[in-house]
């Protein structure tokens, strides 16, 4: 790599690791990526929990307790007799097996995982509530990183096409942003949910499951890559500036070989901290859906669903804390661990957020 | 000025336009009508005369003449409510969200700006770690949670705010604080990350050395520029907040709009989806402008440069 074609990146990282060496004592454990790493220690706990367990959380999530089962609050020892589950894990239904679900496991494990399932209480139907969080949290990091994915896939090539096109197609293409941006965020999800419900469940076959989710991906990854179009014009605006670039077209690379080689380099750590950032807002909005009762369906569990339940279950009683506490806790570990991790990113890929002034 | 002032006007006319015309195409794209919910079913004949009373058979011809009515500030029946025109439920409704989102918008800046000050200056120090750490958790938490909290420990255990409802000042401070928490967080934020910026910058330095206190320096000289960005969050924030959030009102009981903007939409009510839109692009548009001359006034560089 010759001098002209280093990413700024790359020298701006030196620039900021030396200043960064200079002035590590003054900020103690603010400076470092403590937080983030917690962050994504946590995150990474809760992923192996819930892959780990999933052959059995597939099949217990829905599974009702016995009337004794019901909001029966956290106990070390399980509620709900070990049989009961079996019966759930040990007959797996045909049409789970053609879905590709393994078969039941092995049935010592099973008694082992069983004696977890009354660690965080039963809900309303006696269902296990920790064996509903297991996959809700799959559920929900799956709708934010696919949100975040989506955000990156339109938002880079929008901003990008705009800033390089440049005259009046950025201005038509930016206004169109504008506009998105003045729709209520709301209404917006919701029309784009309905209008593209029937469509996608007839696609899926009726499969209302797969359609669902579908629609809720495309709905909330759909009004997330504003933001990103925004900040990828404004970074390939700045860049084409650079000297590199006006090198590279000087020498004859066209359009398309500058994007690729010079310009998208460059682009990579603002994009990874702001799709960092779409996750958590993804996985709310998510929460704010199920809260309306039009997010993730019943009987699928997913952290939002969960929580907007225990919401209204700990209205009508407050005793019933687990209900709110746990899927909350979750929520916000995960939301935290995530902002955690994009604050971070932010910090590495932007020294100007480095910018001290004398304490005072 | 004038002109500029104009300009900005006539942009928000076309922003206005573009909006009514992308929620229309949206709202009539949907499947299914507002007149078959709530589990009415009417017959074929009776169907086709509302359709054609509201023009809804022939689309460009609804389109304009929504438009017209909402110029002449007549939005037309809201299709799903009985009896009810959309004038009325904006008449009930708004007033209730603009006075909830107001206070909501006054407690943000009045809290947020301080706490993003506050870890600006003390940065590093335990004071800056508490106030992130605040921001963070505004950020994360769902509104639906904090204000379920509220409620809990203000209202059912407490007893120092009725538990819902609206109608005495008793029943504004934990709604308007629910609806605060996230744009306090994103002020806060916003402030801090200005206030290293500018905190850094010669004139700082500059009357530092002159002697002016500290203080002055950091809540006159420093904190006007580093209140920019915050001004600029401030204009859509407000035109949001003052439309009403859906969560807040179902979680306090509140009548505002917020409800009217998800129920319409899930009702397929076109007339009523279309007012509560223009409602908040208009209002949207207002508050940017008013933004913008406060920023012209604030730092007249931006002026001359236009």
């Amino acid at each position: 790599m010759n001098h002209k074609t280093e990413p700024v990146q790359n020298r701006r990282r030196r620039a900021v690791a030396y200043a960064g060496n200079v002035r590590q004592g003054t900020w103690g454990w603010a400076r470092g990526h403590h937080l983030a790493i917690a962050g994504a220690i946590s995150l990474i706990l809760m992923v192996t929990a819930s892959v780990v367990t999933l052959p059995w959380s597939v099949q217990w999530f829905n599974v009702q307790g016995l009337d004794s089962a019901v909001r029966h609050p956290p106990s070390m020892m399980p509620v709900v007799a070990f049989e009961h589950y079996s019966a759930a894990s040990a007959t797996p239904k045909t049409s789970d097996r053609s879905r590709g679900l393994k078969p039941a496991p092995r049935e010592e494990l099973t008694r082992f995982v069983h004696r977890a399932t009354s660690w965080c209480g039963h809900d309303d139907l006696g269902r296990s509530l920790l064996f509903r969080l297991l996959p809700a949290f799959l559920v929900s990091l799956a709708i934010g990183a696919v949100a975040a994915l989506m955000a990156v896939g339109i938002g880079v090539a929008w901003g990008a096409a705009a800033a390089l096109a440049g005259g009046r197609v950025d201005l038509v293409m930016m206004r169109i942003v504008d506009v998105l941006y003045g729709l209520p965020y709301v209404l917006m999800v919701i029309l784009l949910k309905m209008a593209l419900t029937p469509w996608l469940t007839s696609l899926f076959g009726g499969h209302s499951l797969y359609a669902d989710l579908a629609v809720l991906l495309i709905a909330i990854g759909g009004v997330s890559w504003l933001t990103m179009a925004r900040v990828v014009r404004g970074q390939v605006l700045s860049l084409r500036a650079e000297p590199f670039v006006e090198a590279a077209r000087a020498a004859g690379a066209g359009p398309f070989h500058i994007f690729r080689r010079h310009l998208l380099p460059n682009l990579i750590g603002p994009v990874t901290t702001y799709a960092t950032l779409v996750v958590p807002q993804a996985m709310l909005q998510e929460s704010f859906l199920s809260f309306l009762g039009i997010g993730v369906q019943a009987p699928t569990p997913s952290l939002g669903r969960l929580a907007a339940d225990g919401v209204e279950a700990v209205n009508t009683f407050v005793g019933y804390w687990w209900l709110i506490v746990f899927p909350c806790g979750i929520l916000v570990v995960t939301l935290l661990a995530l902002n955690f991790i994009g604050d971070s990113l932010r910090d590495a890929f932007d020294p100007k957020s480095r910018v001290h002034g004398p304490a005072l | 000025m004038i002109a500029r002032i104009i300009r900005r006007l006539l942009a928000g006319v076309v922003t206005i336009a573009c909006i009514y015309t992308v929620t229309f195409v949206m709202v009539v794209s949907l499947p299914g009508n507002p007149f078959e919910q709530g589990g009415r079913h009417l017959s074929v004949e009776v169907e086709q005369a509302l359709r054609a009373r509201y023009h809804m058979d022939n689309n460009w011809l609804y389109f304009w003449e929504f438009l017209q009515g909402a110029l002449r500030l007549d939005f037309g029946p809201a299709f799903t409510y009985n009896d009810w025109t959309c004038n009325q439920i904006l008449a009930s409704a708004l007033p209730v969200s603009l006075l909830l989102g107001l206070l909501a918008m006054l407690i943000a800046v009045m809290v947020g700006v301080p706490l993003g000050v506050l870890g600006a200056v003390k940065r590093g120090g335990w004071l800056d770690a508490a106030t992130s750490g605040f921001v963070l958790l505004g950020v994360s938490l769902p509104t639906f949670v904090t204000g379920s909290a509220l409620l809990t420990v203000f209202a059912v255990y407490l007893k120092i705010f009725p538990i819902g409802g609206w109608g005495t000042l008793a029943h504004l401070p934990l709604p308007a604080i629910a609806l605060s928490i996230p744009f306090i967080a994103y002020i806060a934020r916003l402030t801090r990350v200005g206030m290293l910026d500018v905190l850094g910058s010669d004139f700082v330095r500059t009357a530092l050395a002159k002697g002016v206190h500290p203080r002055t320096v950091v809540w006159k000289h420093a904190l006007k520029v580093a209140f920019l960005p915050v001004l600029s969050f401030l204009g859509p924030a407000t035109a949001q907040a003052m439309t009403g959030s859906f969560v807040v009102e179902k979680v306090f009981g509140v009548p505002g709009l917020g409800q009217h903007f998800v129920n319409a939409a899930l009702n397929r009510d076109s007339g009523l989806v279309m007012s509560t839109v223009l409602v908040f692009s208009t209002l949207l548009v207002a508050f940017n402008l008013v933004v913008d001359l406060l920023y012209a006034w604030i730092d007249p560089r931006v002026s001359e440069s236009v």
